[in-house]
């Protein structure tokens, strides 16, 4: 039967058809639907972890007791799961153990754009890289096989085109793992002491070498024989560009990434006059490929930087050849995401500008509020830097100048708390403050750990921010923040507090299921009192718009108006109004 | 590689607008057709700017259209729509929504909506499918319909059967509101002319 499925809908039927049992992951764009599509399986175990490193620590223990096991994260998160995946890379594994990485070249919802191929190398480990949905089924099946033939993890990696496309899957059967399942008592292999883990570091260079000979045959390395002039060594989504832009040039289409098939590359060179290499982000085939000796041309004429497309294939191949360029008209405005209307972090950003505040920020809907008019966010470099950042600056400046941390409640979650330990221990005056929403509000409102449900939906112990400072040993102080006098009121005397506290703003995202509960009628603006003096615009609430209106008269160019269908009637704005201008319509 | 058909499906978050792509490739799919999908998940829920490439036929490659190669060009919203216009092919087709949802910095007040965008529309392509979608769904009974009405237009550009559209439109659209949904698309394909 064949299906429409995305690449992360793939991945996970692929996972499924191969016997997973245990599926891990942190939600992050593009990866997310990875989890979610893996939870629709009642025969696998799933879960939203606190982070990618635990998430891979679970799947590895699974694994270490012989199931099929999966950790998915985006690109960043392997970062955060680099710890276990090293030396895992040492201990090897049981179960097989697939750790799918997904890339954000051009990042459409990421803090970089770093290329994750880099981790193979480094961790050396085999990596597959599937170039449509079917591929990503299959792929991700065989590096189950290959995890338990060559006893490592292996990596797969997706980037956002693969993973958020969509392509016809064949669908196949569910088959068991072949592994018994038990726990083995095997020191020398899982326990990495320096005494065990050395002769464990020759075992893995054997392994790649093996690895490197597999390559060779490895059904899902191909020559495509075409045109003898050009030969185009690619992988991923760049070999579907390249081949929309050349079909009828030869291919070396690798599936493996990593190690490569270096008697494949040399016999494909003979077939061909020269050789590109298509890849997207780093030179990594083109470094690997110079490095065997071979002449391939490359990044200059592809860029380093951004999302390959079938236009800048034929443009880095065709040379200077007449390419139709897409022109963009300027005159169009950008349409960026936006805070919602009656978001609950609105308020809070608004006060920290009133009150001058230089803001430690962190990753998630909240880091909107760098833009303008907010503009009341001042960093943003990883899940949970904000807290740490946040107790540095106060180390170079003192308390001087009023530096607090935002951050989200999954995020605080996520890698929020330890830094909030390390001010407590060292002593530090910082105001710490989550945006407690309830939920993973950007990657599509995922449970964590504080929101009271799991993976399923079901209800799941939910844990207390309250009691957890108090075990920390830190004040915490809740607030309500569409409160904005008392939102004011708080934060202006934490900062000037000499200890450190976690400040709790809670309310519920406007689009999870708590908020109905909450939501007001909507707010309305009163034109014969409104003044137009777009305090309320500086809200950047989408509900609120100005009406372009000259009136002498009342010495006004506009008023405000206030959308009805979208407004939720939070009175954020009526609350900065100074002419009470902003009303609630009585339904009586 | 006329082979393959290019349909760039473009709108603001909220609006449908991959609903709308995911019944339309699941047309083609069912069609016997190879086809691939490609959008962008993640920030686009925040009231973002949303677009879909749809390219179906015997064999594709590229998830993405590539430039200049777009048979029609889909705007659930009308500077949308322009945005994506550099996407059409000469002769292209354009199915346009007239509705504007204003960008911030509109609605802000610091910049103007810009003016003669349909006049732009109509130089590219003087035979365009274009009316208010939105208004047209209001008096229907429900705002939610207008991108259904919008594909029940698409679908008289389209050599696709009826009947699978109404098949895919039961399929994929809130079962609640089923009836709505196809009422829509069927004043969608009436909207567009013969």
């Amino acid at each position: 039967m064949k299906k429409l499925l995305s690449g992360n809908e793939a991945i996970a039927r692929g996972a499924y058809e191969a016997g997973c049992e245990v599926a891990t992951a942190y939600p992050g764009t593009p990866s997310t639907e990875i989890l979610q599509a893996l939870a629709q399986y009642p025969e696998i175990k799933s879960e939203w972890s606190i982070n990618e490193k635990v998430a891979l620590e679970v799947a590895s223990g699974a694994s270490y007791a012989g199931a099929r096991a999966l950790a998915a994260m985006k690109h960043v998160g392997l970062n955060v799961a680099a710890d276990p995946l090293f030396t895992l890379s040492y201990t090897g594994i049981q179960g097989g153990l697939v750790v799918v990485t997904a890339d954000d070249p051009n990042l459409y919802s990421s803090q970089n754009e770093q290329d994750n191929r880099h981790f193979a190398r480094s961790a050396k480990l085999p990596m597959l890289e599937p170039s449509d949905s079917d591929e990503a089924r299959r792929f991700a099946a065989l590096a189950f096989q290959l995890s338990e033939q060559y006893d490592c993890p292996v990596l797969l990696r997706s980037t956002t085109r693969i993973s958020h496309g969509e392509s016809l899957v064949e669908l196949a059967e569910r088959k068991p793992g072949p592994i018994p399942k038990k726990a083995v008592r095997d020191p020398a292999k899982y326990v990495m002491l320096p005494g065990y883990a050395r002769p464990r570091h020759p075992l893995v260079e054997a392994r790649m070498k093996k690895l490197k000979a597999c390559a060779e045959s490895f059904p899902e390395n191909k020559i495509e024989k075409g045109e003898k002039k050009f030969g185009i060594i690619t992988s991923g989504a760049a070999y579907q560009y390249a081949r929309e832009a050349f079909p009828d040039a030869s291919f070396l289409k690798l599936g493996m990434v990593w190690p490569l098939p270096e008697k494949l590359i040399h016999q494909f060179a003979q077939m061909v006059d020269k050789i590109y290499v298509v890849e997207e982000l780093d030179p990594f085939l083109e470094d690997n490929l110079r490095a065997m000796g071979i002449k391939v041309i490359g990044k200059e004429f592809f860029p380093v930087v951004g999302e390959l497309s079938p236009e800048l294939v034929k443009k880095g191949i065709s040379g200077p050849e007449p390419v139709p360029e897409i022109e963009f008209d300027n005159n169009i405005p950008d349409r960026p995401p936006n805070l919602c209307a009656g978001c609950p972090h609105r308020g809070v950003f608004y006060a920290l500008k009133k009150l001058r505040a230089f803001v430690c920020g962190d990753i998630g809907c909240y880091t909107l509020a760098a833009q303008a008019p907010l503009k009341s966010l001042h960093t943003c470099l990883c899940m949970g830097a904000g807290v740490g950042q946040s107790f540095g600056m106060e180390k170079a400046l003192g308390k001087s100048e009023k530096v607090v941390a935002v951050i989200g409640d999954s995020t605080f979650f996520h890698s929020g708390i330890t830094p909030l330990i390390d001010i407590v221990y060292n002593q530090g005056q910082s105001t710490i403050i989550v945006l407690d929403n309830l939920t993973t509000a950007m990657t599509g409102r995922q449970g964590h750990p504080g929101s009271g449900f799991n993976i399923y939906g079901q209800p799941s112990p939910r844990i207390s921010l309250e009691k957890l400072g108090e075990g920390i040993g830190i004040r915490t102080v809740t607030i309500d923040p569409y409160d904005l006098e008392q939102v004011e009121r708080v934060l202006k005397q934490e900062m000037e507090d000499e200890k450190p506290s976690l400040v709790i703003a809670r309310a519920p995202c406007v689009l999870i299921p708590e908020f109905r509960k909450t939501k007001k009628p909507p707010m309305q603006v009163s034109e014969e009192k409104c003044t137009g003096c777009k305090i309320c615009l500086q809200l950047a609430c989408p509900a609120i718009s100005w009406v372009e209106k000259p009136d002498p008269a009342k010495k006004r160019k506009g008023f405000a108006r206030i959308d009805k269908l979208s407004c939720t009637g939070c009175e954020i704005c009526a609350k900065v109004c100074r002419d009470a201008a902003i009303f609630r319509e009585d339904k009586n | 590689m006329s082979a393959v058909t290019n349909v760039l499906m473009a709108g603001v978050g909220g609006q449908g607008v991959i609903l709308a792509s995911s019944i339309l490739a699941e047309v083609a799919t069912e069609s016997g057709l190879e086809v691939k999908k490609s959008e962008v998940h993640g920030m686009a829920q925040r009231g973002g700017a949303v677009s879909s490439h749809i390219r179906f036929g015997s064999k594709v490659y590229s998830p993405l259209i590539p430039a200049g190669e777009a048979d029609i060009v889909f705007g659930a919203e009308l500077l949308e729509t322009c945005r994506w216009l550099p996407y059409l092919k000469p002769g292209g087709s354009i199915i346009a929504n007239l509705q504007q949802i204003d960008p911030p910095a509109v609605f802000r007040g610091e910049m103007k909506y810009p003016g003669g965008l349909l006049e732009k529309l109509k130089q590219r392509d003087p035979g365009l499918i274009a009316f208010n979608a939105l208004e047209q769904a209001i008096a229907l009974g429900d705002a939610r319909v207008a991108t259904i009405m919008l594909a029940g237009a698409l679908s008289k550009r389209l050599n696709f059967e009826q009947a699978l559209w109404l098949e895919k439109v039961r399929e994929l659209v809130p079962q609640k509101a089923l009836e709505i949904n196809l009422q829509a698309f069927q004043k969608g394909r009436a909207l567009a002319g013969a």
